[in-house]
């Protein structure tokens, strides 16, 4: 059985991550890409590819790991749906 | 084919035979077009074929029981809703219309792709696990639940009915354009036939239906966009895998870009006057500005379409059919990969698509070449005898210039084919794809809207005692006179397709991001709140478009495509301001944020 206390520590827990995640994804969105002129060189063109293949890429891994992480958050405090 | 266990159980067998009876019609299209069949009766066959499919699974998903309608029973394993999602996600604008966009308008126009993909981690983090766990069936039902009474679940519909029809009719318009072009009827025909494609899918079977249609869609439209993409980029000699090869292309076009003047040679006044609203080219492939201005667009951009993507009701309700709140998360997972699987290759395409036209060490160059010999290529006689390109001479020195090539960014998808001098099939392939991309999120946006009307505003604000036959009667008669609206819209053809999808994002993130956001991040949010937030955000939002769009110059360069910077800020501040004025939400609602806030136990729904 699931203690107040417990839930309390799930939704602490769970504020934590959506923050890491939230600070990630503006860090790739708004971060990398405001300074794109900065990723471009005369071998490899950053900017192009940070707008149009690196943060999708980013945001895929991010969202995988984001729902991993957060089932383990759930399963911890017992506030999985299999609980 | 017998299914032990059911549908459900079955699903990879049932769309891997799916998939590969697609392959197989195109194979035996490419025989009869090898045998001499004309290319109409091939384009014809692809939009039939494709159609009747997506029709004959529309049938069979039908359905009387309201949690089928409405969400599909909730047992859509998250892969296939991924699926569902990225079709329901990917319009006509993102299948016809995005390689084009990044064609012609360069660097800046790529904050759309960080924007529409950057979106899935605020819907993953944010919203969709939490509406999920409340177990609505739409998103005003969250909305009027949450902070109680009618009130704010009619604002909450308002909202999204205008941010979804504003969609619905540019992906009706673009049905109707693929139907017309490959079906050689006239457009007011063709936007007629695509929506009764669109209905065949969804009346019957509600959300149920459109799943599963969406997720035969999906597997359309992707196959129908990578095969011309990997085929043009190994014929035309440019890499065996394109997204790996584009970069070493992208610093080719930059010399190009430098030697014939893009973005500096650019073309005269009377020449665009005689090309209309064909452009050209005029902003470099990668450059990336210092300005703080250019930057502040590329932020804003991709801040709108974010919100937007977190906002719109069509995209949010797709995880309500998930069968928990796990796979609700990890279906926004999939959601993305497979969204990115497109938006990954468009692009590679639009740069691919620079190198063909500009090297002139390229065979199928044109610019540079003299006007006798490009008017003589036959996919320019085509695309121009369509008003989807022209030519205009304007200094008469005989010769193509990189201002005086005109064209439409939708050319960048429907002309690969034929400017890679790829077989015909190939075509009836794209138009396949394209019609699948439209009538899946036509599909989407039209249950979004008779959904809201039928349960939150007929169900639950006229008739609370109506009986389930006749709520799924009402619904289905709804969706049956919006469509009707929607097409009759698309007829008037008021904006391109991409200014009223804009539009849509920005309507939906002024009115509902915040209500969303801070109805599960939010306790103290109440009614009164909520509802300023939405009639505030929604009504500024509006405002302020409505004088852009009549001549107002635009604050800070936030434009009508960025209106959501300012209904947003007023949404949030209104609802702060007015929920800490007036008294914290009862017991009961706070109880209720705690219950959504974990995954386990039933629904809110189900328990009250």
């Amino acid at each position: 059985m699931a203690t107040k206390s417990d839930q309390l520590q799930h939704w602490e827990a769970t504020k934590r991550l959506t923050l890491i995640t939230l600070i990630i994804w503006a860090v790739v969105s708004f971060g990398i890409n405001w300074f794109g002129s900065a990723l471009n060189s005369a071998a490899f063109p950053g900017a192009y590819f940070m707008a149009g293949a690196g943060s999708q890429l980013i945001f895929v891994i991010l969202v995988f790991w984001f729902a991993a992480r957060q089932n383990r958050v759930d399963e911890l405090y017992g506030m999985s749906e299999g609980d | 084919m017998k299914l032990e266990g059911g549908f459900i159980n079955n699903l990879g067998k049932v769309y891997g035979v799916y998939t590969l009876g697609f392959l197989g019609f195109v194979i035996l299209m490419a025989i009869l077009e090898a045998m001499g069949v004309p290319n109409t009766y091939i384009g014809w066959m692809f939009v039939a074929f494709t159609v009747l499919i997506y029709a004959l699974i529309g049938v069979l998903s039908r359905t009387m029981d309201s949690n089928q309608y409405y969400v599909a029973g909730r047992e859509v394993p998250a892969v296939y809703n991924g699926m569902a999602t990225a079709a329901d996600w990917m319009s006509g604008a993102s299948f016809i219309a995005l390689a084009g966009g990044v064609y012609l308008g360069g660097y800046p126009y790529m904050a759309f792709l960080v924007g529409w993909t950057g979106g899935y981690v605020l819907v993953a983090s944010l919203i969709a696990p939490y509406l999920r766990k409340f177990g609505c069936y739409t998103v005003p039902d969250f909305i009027g639940t949450r902070y109680g009474g009618n009130l704010a679940r009619f604002c909450a519909v308002v909202v999204l009915v205008v941010a979804s029809f504003t969609y619905v009719t540019a992906q009706i318009n673009g049905t109707g354009t693929v139907a017309a072009r490959a079906l050689q009827i006239p457009f007011e025909v063709g936007v007629w036939v695509g929506l009764a494609g669109i209905l065949f899918c969804s009346m019957l079977g509600g959300m149920r239906a459109v799943t599963w249609t969406q997720v035969a869609q999906y597997i359309v439209l992707i196959i129908a966009y990578l095969i011309p993409v990997f085929w043009m980029s190994n014929k035309l000699g440019y890499g065996l895998i394109p997204h790996l090869a584009q970069f070493d292309a992208v610093q080719r076009v930059q010399e190009l870009q430098l030697q014939l003047g893009v973005g500096t040679f650019l073309p005269s006044p009377e020449a665009q006057a005689e090309a209309g609203r064909l452009a050209a080219l005029k902003v470099g492939i990668n450059d990336a500005s210092d300005s703080l201005y250019d930057r502040w667009r590329f932020f804003t951009l991709a801040f709108c379409m974010m919100a937007g993507t977190a906002s719109l009701p069509h995209v949010l309700m797709r995880y309500f059919t998930t069968s928990s709140v796990k796979a609700a998360r990890q279906s926004v997972g999939w959601s993305l990969f497979f969204i990115s699987l497109l938006y990954l290759s468009a692009p590679a395409l639009a740069t691919f698509t620079k190198l063909s036209l500009l090297d002139p060490n390229v065979a199928t160059s044109i610019i540079g070449k003299s006007v006798a010999q490009v008017t003589s290529i036959e996919w320019i006689q085509q695309w121009s005898n369509v008003g989807f390109l022209k030519i205009v001479d304007g200094n008469g020195d005989g010769i193509v210039q990189i201002n005086e090539f005109f064209m439409r960014g939708d050319i960048v998808v429907l002309a690969t084919p034929e400017m890679a001098g790829l077989p015909y099939v190939i075509s009836g392939l794209v138009a396949a794809g394209g019609l699948a991309a439209a009538m899946s999120t036509a599909d989407g946006l039209l249950l979004a809207i008779a959904n809201a009307l039928s349960h939150d505003l007929y169900y639950k604000i006229i008739d609370p005692k109506v009986d389930t036959a006749k709520r799924l009667m009402v619904a289905r008669i709804l969706l049956l006179i919006i469509g009707g609206l929607a097409a009759f819209v698309a007829m008037q053809k008021l904006t391109g397709i991409l200014g009223a999808v804009a539009w849509a994002f920005c309507f939906a993130n002024s009115g509902l991001f915040f209500p969303l956001v801070l109805g599960v991040w939010w306790k103290r949010a109440n009614r009164a709140g909520a509802i300023a937030g939405m009639v505030g955000g929604f009504g500024v939002g509006a405002w302020y478009l409505y004088q852009v769009q009549t001549g107002m110059t635009p604050w800070l360069g936030i434009d009508g495509l960025r209106f959501g910077m300012i209904g947003m800020p007023v949404s949030l501040i209104l609802m702060v301001v007015f929920s800490l004025m007036t008294k914290a939400p009862d017991e009961e609602t706070q109880k209720m944020v705690e219950s959504i806030r974990v995954p386990k136990g039933r629904t809110y729904v189900e328990t009250h």
